[in-house]
């Protein structure tokens, strides 16, 4: 069961910093241009790491704080940085986010963002969203949620008439599953305002001009729309209790909202499917009967390769509930699930999925780090690792494959283009389980078996 | 749309031979521009990274340890503990009530599980802010565990990199003259500012031992903290690296007389020309060692020479741009890029000096960009004015130059293949090559010529 880690450093964390979930979520919006205010460290590091995994330029702001802004307040170089970012980029929003810097000096951006309105009322200015992401609390997925909130707090404040159209609120999912969940939605004949929708920003064409800020993410337009419509969703099992973009759409302009699991394997993608079914009033189209068909013939077809094996999963809190349900699923037996996040309500929504399904409750662990991850897998003889990169070292130690999954991917090609969401998710995530089992049996085997 | 050059920019950007050299550098980032630079807490940490039998903490919040992990492929010949990221991960209530119980009971906590030579303490953002004594905290703990630990000033709004290059610098001179070594030889030298990354230091330290030239400690790459506490007994520093430890060499040369040569291991003729300057170093040392160094030379171009000459005939007339983070890097870059018959139109660096830049000009053709501290909209802009066919760069460059369907080289902390020696300098012609030679330009916008495929009826 759950355990508070039993050490006082950190060793290879299991969470990035508030501010770069922040700018992963802004980073999903037209015209958007993610702003650090803080050191110019912050801005870079991030960039570096999120390119590395997308492969694509990311521009990320920063007022570039030195001592003396440290001293004396970051006001004035906010100010010119999001003076320049408007006028050098044409941003139609500027997302800015505080760094831990900002917050431990106390500088007021809300209050700074609203005297640089007045003292440049005359031109024509960008929507200017602000977010508090000290990174002293929570991680990454606290920062992305945040800044979602935060977007619609501060663009769709004011009702709009009915359109009938879905807020969907995916959470930090990659572009292919994005394109897939549009795919999904307007199957359903709804028209979906994803947020962040990362589709084409964080996975776009080669181009003739380059791009000072990437076509795509949700247009400025169907934000301030989102009070008219008819319902959201939001996927994650943390978010419940939580003040979202869903909750303050349902408080302030009465949007129903779904909150759901990430569709990850058959009972959460039906759980989604039964959603928007209720939503649009419609049947689903007959495709995607067809694909959770195949599913379960898959299912049927592998499971004897995969059952028993025993996997660790580790990463986000919300993405590690929907691979321990869709693992269940398939009779991987789940030994540890880990996250770095803490007080998310992960070791409650694993026991709901082991309760339902009959199986025994694996070792959860909250404010993990990898160095705990590694000590305790240590005894529990994992066959599979399902996670992020950052798990490459360990699972290389043990000698067991691992299933790359989620964020950052940087040791593999194409984590931009990675589906496990919806029935075709689950169907790629469980062909690539399927033979990481296979390809190591084939590996480990002195015969060179040429059929398995 | 505005142009791509920021007005407050303007006089960081000079084109060769177009009016009076004028180029302003060492400024404070631009607010809002996009900087390609880090900070003071990420200069500290690429230089002591390396040193693979150290403890390195960073005390502050998660993301300055996670977003440094195992980021350098420095690589080490024993320990590893260097490729381990610890942090003090500071939460709120450490922010307000201050970090140091939380430090001393990680350095506590991680030098009775590691057990290492040295540790160094990274301060960040935070800690100069919340004004935890860091000095205070690593004295009680060195005195506790019996090795030294050390504190690395590198608050990252201090500056930018080079403030973390000398914080850096102070942190390993408290190491040195701290272990003396009678058995060091007469004709030995420590090597400065080379990082191991894919296994470069060891290519340098196999040139000189076949010199006859013992190399002592290496700062940093594949380095140990023994080695840094004995450096003081060579006799020669070698120092690779505009800024990075530079600072150090100046300070071991004040107080203990060691004499530094500045040097460069990248490309033909200053991989030859560092080599050179060593062996006329030792000459009164030791007679046959600019002989036996020619003949190293001579054995060494025999073999690249030949298949240098082969890539150039792909890749002569083509163009190519360079931004990197030290200015050393441009000037081994323009010089290799003319040995493969290549014009380099745009040059410039995170952290130049002025007179780097005014070198670079001088050794640059007309009409080239020099640009210090650039950002994506000036560096797209120049790519595209110059046409350029391969850039050279780090990872923040490379979607930059591949969504313009420009070539590109990896010159940065996570390449994996040795550009430095003269195995190094085929390496880099072959990426070069690999890249500027690819097909796949053929089909990306710039250079997309209307393949007229146009589907013909069978027998037509």
């Amino acid at each position: 069961m759950s355990t508070t880690t039993p050490y006082v450093s950190t060793t290879n964390a299991c969470k990035l910093c508030t501010p770069l979930g922040a700018c992963m979520a802004f980073k999903g919006i037209e015209g958007a241009v993610p702003f650090l205010h803080g050191s110019q460290g912050c801005a870079t590091y991030m960039r570096r790491y999120i390119i590395s995994h997308f492969r694509e330029p990311v521009d990320i702001a920063s007022s570039a704080l030195g001592e003396k802004h440290a001293v004396y307040g970051g006001g004035p170089n906010l100010k010119k940085g999001i003076l320049n970012v408007m006028q050098k980029y044409g941003a139609k929003l500027v997302g800015v986010a505080t760094t831990c810097l900002t917050e431990t000096i106390g500088d007021d951006v809300p209050m700074i963002v609203e005297e640089f309105r007045k003292e440049f009322g005359d031109l024509d200015l960008p929507e200017i969203v602000s977010v508090s992401t000290p990174s002293f609390a929570g991680t990454h997925m606290e920062g992305f949620h945040a800044a979602v909130r935060a977007v619609a707090e501060q663009l769709a404040g004011e009702s709009v008439p009915h359109h009938g159209g879905l807020n969907l609120f995916p959470g930090m999912v990659s572009p292919a599953d994005t394109r897939h969940l549009r795919d999904i939605c307007d199957d359903h004949g709804l028209a979906a305002c994803i947020l962040p929708d990362v589709s084409e920003t964080l996975d776009g064409p080669a181009l003739l001009d380059y791009e000072r800020i990437p076509s795509g993410g949700t247009p400025l337009a169907d934000i301030k729309a989102m009070p008219g419509a008819a319902a959201s969703i939001e996927f994650g099992h943390s978010l419940p209790g939580r003040r979202t973009a869903g909750t303050f759409l349902k408080k302030t302009h009465g949007v129903p909202c779904f909150q759901l699991p990430l569709p990850i394997g058959l009972r959460g993608s039906d759980a989604f499917f039964a959603a928007l079914g209720e939503i649009s009033g419609k049947e689903p189209h007959p495709r995607h009967e067809r694909d959770r068909g195949r599913l379960v013939d898959a299912f049927v077809d592998g499971h004897k390769y995969i059952f028993g094996k025993r996997a660790v999963v580790y990463g986000e809190e919300d993405l590690v509930a929907g691979l321990v349900e869709f693992l269940s699923e398939i009779g991987v037996h789940v030994v540890l699930a880990a996250t770095g996040s803490e007080k998310t309500g992960l070791p409650s929504s694993i026991r709901k999925t082991c309760d339902e399904l009959g199986l025994k409750m694996p070792e959860v662990r909250e404010g993990a780090d990898f160095h705990e991850i590694a000590e305790l897998a240590e005894q529990l003889e994992p066959d599979l690792v399902v996670g992020h990169s950052k798990g490459y070292r360990s699972a290389r130690k043990w000698n067991v494959p691992l299933v790359r999954v989620g964020f950052p991917i940087h040791d593999r090609f194409g984590g931009q283009r990675l589906r496990i969401l919806g029935y075709q998710g689950a169907q790629e995530l469980f062909d690539r389980i399927v033979n990481a089992v296979l390809e190591k049996n084939q590996s480990d085997s002195p015969v060179g078996y040429g059929y398995l | 749309m505005t142009t791509s050059i920021f007005e407050e920019r303007k006089d960081q950007i000079h084109r060769t031979g177009q009016g009076p050299f004028e180029l302003a550098c060492n400024r404070d980032s631009l607010a809002g521009a996009v900087s390609q630079r880090a900070c003071v807490f990420c200069g500290s940490r690429v230089v002591l990274y390396p040193i693979a039998d150290a403890l390195h903490l960073v005390h502050g919040p998660i993301g300055c340890a996670a977003y440094t992990w195992d980021i350098r492929g420095a690589l080490s010949s024993g320990p590893e503990l260097h490729r381990l990221s610890f942090s003090t991960d500071l939460r709120e209530k450490d922010v307000i009530f201050g970090g140091e119980p939380k430090l001393t009971a990680a350095l506590d906590e991680l030098i009775d599980r590691h057990q290492p030579k040295a540790a160094f303490v990274y301060s960040t953002c935070i800690v100069g802010l919340i004004g935890d004594d860091l000095k205070a905290v690593c004295k009680s703990m060195s005195e506790k565990k019996g090795i030294p630990v050390l504190p690395v000033q590198s608050e990252g709004f201090k500056g930018n990199k080079r403030e973390g290059y000398l914080a850096a610098c102070k942190a390993m001179f408290e190491l040195v003259g701290t272990k003396d070594d009678p058995e060091i030889p007469p004709v030995s030298v420590n090597i400065f500012g080379d990082f191991n990354l894919a296994g470069e230091i060891w290519i340098i330290r196999e040139y000189l031992e076949r010199m006859g030239v013992s190399v002592i400690a290496n700062v940093t790459g594949d380095g140990r903290v023994d080695d840094i506490r004995r450096c003081h007994g060579a006799a020669l520093n070698l120092v690779q690296c505009s800024g990075a430890t530079l600072d150090l060499a100046k300070m071991m040369e004040e107080k203990y007389g060691i004499p530094y040569l500045r040097v460069s291991y990248l490309g033909v003729e200053d991989m030859a020309q560092a080599l050179y300057d060593v062996a006329d170093h030792f000459a009164d040392k030791d007679p046959d060692i600019v002989a036996r160094t020619g003949a190293l030379v001579r054995e060494e171009l025999a073999n690249l020479l030949p298949e240098l000459k082969k890539l150039r005939a792909d890749l002569e007339g083509k163009r190519a741009a360079i931004y990197v983070g030290g200015a050393f890097k441009a000037f081994s870059l323009i010089k290799a890029f003319r040995h493969l018959g290549m014009r380099v139109c745009i040059v410039g660096s995170q952290t130049g000096t002025r007179e780097d830049y005014e070198e670079l000009a001088a050794i640059t053709d007309p009409g080239t960009i020099i640009v210090d501290d650039a950002n994506p909209l000036e560096l797209s802009a120049f790519i595209k004015e110059k046409d350029v066919d391969v850039f050279v760069g780090g990872v923040k460059e490379r979607p930059i130059a591949f969504k313009l369907g420009v070539g590109f080289c990896d010159h940065n902390h996570e390449r994996k293949i040795a550009l430095e020696g003269f195995v190094g300098m085929l390496n880099f012609a072959r990426e070069i090559h690999a890249s500027a030679m690819s097909p796949v330009w053929r089909f990306v916008p710039r250079r997309a010529k209307a393949l007229c495929n146009a589907p013909k009826e069978a027998g037509a």
